[in-house]
């Protein structure tokens, strides 16, 4: 195997993947805001940073993060124990998902929001506390989601119906939550997933769809991240409301 | 050059959130597996290289991309740029005179997905998964498109300032009424497309044009306003990815019975 061509086909193709970006800005930037480029040597350098990473990452899925999705996948299917399945399936959930930078971020917003509010008390301890409640909640809500997610590739269930069934459950709670809080629970569905967990969560989806017999991966292995992050919203709606 | 040092920081921070993920697996591969991974050298160093090529790909934008997203986001929505664009000046400005603002987010928004690594995770298995009949580009570009459109629409609705749960309870249905049209095959894939598009790449540039616009227009606040946007662009890929299933099935279907 050619390493180094390889490595250079999958550059261009990151490079391929970012030009987008590249032309938009540039256009921005010089015909419509009508300014020079500041650091042009340091965007530069920074955009062969980002392609490097790229072809660096999916090389590093193909070989690590896909095969460890799977073969644990096939490893749980070949050992039968549900039990240690769904645990397997909360705590990656939950895991990943409690040291999620973009979550931290979110959480720390919500708890400014709900001291302006008058939810809480305006102080920097009671801020903590909302922040890190709200950090676990969410991340309970999508190790939950997992494990159902999980429930269902192992029934074979439809998904639309329990995608619905959430839907149902976020306009009812939305009727309920406190207004300030329902920006912040939709945008917590979107952050939730991180680049690390979607892959693993994917392979681990598509691999106990492929080992189970009669069961479709194409159609019952996706559906994973659909759940976690349907769910945080629900929750974090949940949290507005009773704290 | 700070690039060496913010290499360093990222990766350990990198690092730092992989670990509970890393304890998790290995935790249940020795004590309830008890088995070694199959080719266990080699998913090392692919999780290397998941790391390594993340921190790279952070810095990167940290560095490049971000800070100019950024201030162009905070550019374009200040009102004196939206002002000097117009022939009259106008005491209030109205929806329709962001017009600059809406294409901005539909440029953005398309072209950050275009380079979001949990997308392209998503799509790669898709792609195997369906041994080919789904293309992981086409599948890119039809979530791009869908979180474009997300993403112009949201800002419409923080400049008129419409409550955000109309719109998302009027996609939901929409969502609900295309899942029963749909090819069966695509509506797993379809439902998580939604939740990959907006991460590394997306988020902090989207945040920063909602806060911007927020910030800018009068009544609106950007704690409660800001947010949002990402609900759209996680919304909107659903709809764009089933009817892009619609679509090719439709034209498989058509060209089958021209032939």
């Amino acid at each position: 195997m050619n390493a180094p061509l390889e490595f250079l086909k999958s550059l261009f193709s990151s490079g391929r993947d970012l030009l987008p970006i590249i032309l938009v800005v540039t256009f921005f930037q010089l015909f419509i805001l009508q300014q020079p480029f500041p650091n042009l040597g340091k965007v530069v350098v920074g955009i062969v940073f980002v392609m490097i990473g790229m072809s660096l990452f999916i090389r590093g899925l193909e070989m690590g993060l896909f095969p460890v999705g799977e073969s644990m996948a096939y490893a749980f299917a070949r050992k039968g124990s549900l039990f240690w399945l769904l645990l397997f399936a909360f705590l990656l959930g939950f895991g990943t998902t409690i040291a999620e930078p973009a979550l931290i971020a979110v959480a720390k917003e919500a708890a400014v929001v709900a001291a302006e509010g008058g939810m809480i008390e305006n102080n920097a301890e009671a801020m903590r506390s909302y922040a890190r409640g709200l950090r676990i909640t969410v991340a309970f809500s999508v190790g939950l989601a997992i494990l159902i997610g999980v429930i269902r590739i192992l029934k074979g269930w439809p998904i639309h119906y329990l995608i619905a069934a959430g839907y149902v459950g976020v306009i009812v709670m939305t009727a309920f939550a406190p207004k300030e809080i329902i920006g912040i629970a939709y945008d917590s569905g979107g952050v939730t997933t991180s680049t690390i967990t979607v892959p693993l969560v994917t392979a681990l989806g598509v691999g106990l769809a492929s080992s189970i017999s009669g069961r479709n991966p194409m159609i019952d292995g996706f559906g994973l991240i659909a759940f976690a992050s349907l769910t945080p919203m629900i929750f974090v709606m949940a949290y507005g409301m009773f704290i | 050059m700070g690039f060496i040092s913010d290499i360093f920081w990222i990766t350990l921070s990198t690092v730092g959130d992989v670990v509970p993920i890393i304890a998790i697996i290995f935790g249940f591969q020795f004590f309830v597996i008890k088995r070694p991974f199959p080719n266990f050298k080699k998913v090392l160093i692919g999780m290397a290289y998941v790391i390594v090529g993340l921190s790279f790909f952070l810095v990167g934008l940290e560095e490049a991309l971000f800070p100019l997203g950024k201030l162009m986001a905070q550019q374009l929505t200040d009102p004196d740029f939206i002002r000097s664009g117009m022939k009259a000046a106008a005491e209030v400005l109205v929806w329709s005179d962001y017009t600059w603002v809406y294409i901005f987010a539909l440029a953005i928004g398309f072209s950050t997905t275009i380079a979001e690594p949990s997308l392209i995770a998503v799509a790669i298995m898709a792609n195997d998964v369906s041994g080919g009949s789904i293309s992981a580009r086409g599948l890119r570009i039809a979530v791009a498109l869908g979180v474009a459109i997300g993403i112009s629409l949201g800002v419409f609705r923080i400049v008129t300032g419409t409550p955000l749960h109309y719109y998302i309870i009027a996609g939901y249905i929409i969502v609900v009424i295309q899942t029963f049209y749909a090819p069966k095959m695509i509506i797993g894939l379809a439902y998580d497309s939604g939740g990959v598009t907006t991460s590394t790449v997306t988020v902090p540039l989207v945040a920063a044009l909602g806060l911007g616009l927020a910030s800018t227009i009068p009544g609106r606040n950007p704690l409660v306003d800001g947010f949002g946007l990402i609900a759209f662009a996680s919304l909107f890929p659903i709809m764009s990815v089933m009817m892009y299933a619609q679509l090719s099935e439709w034209w498989v279907n058509r060209n089958g019975k021209s032939n």
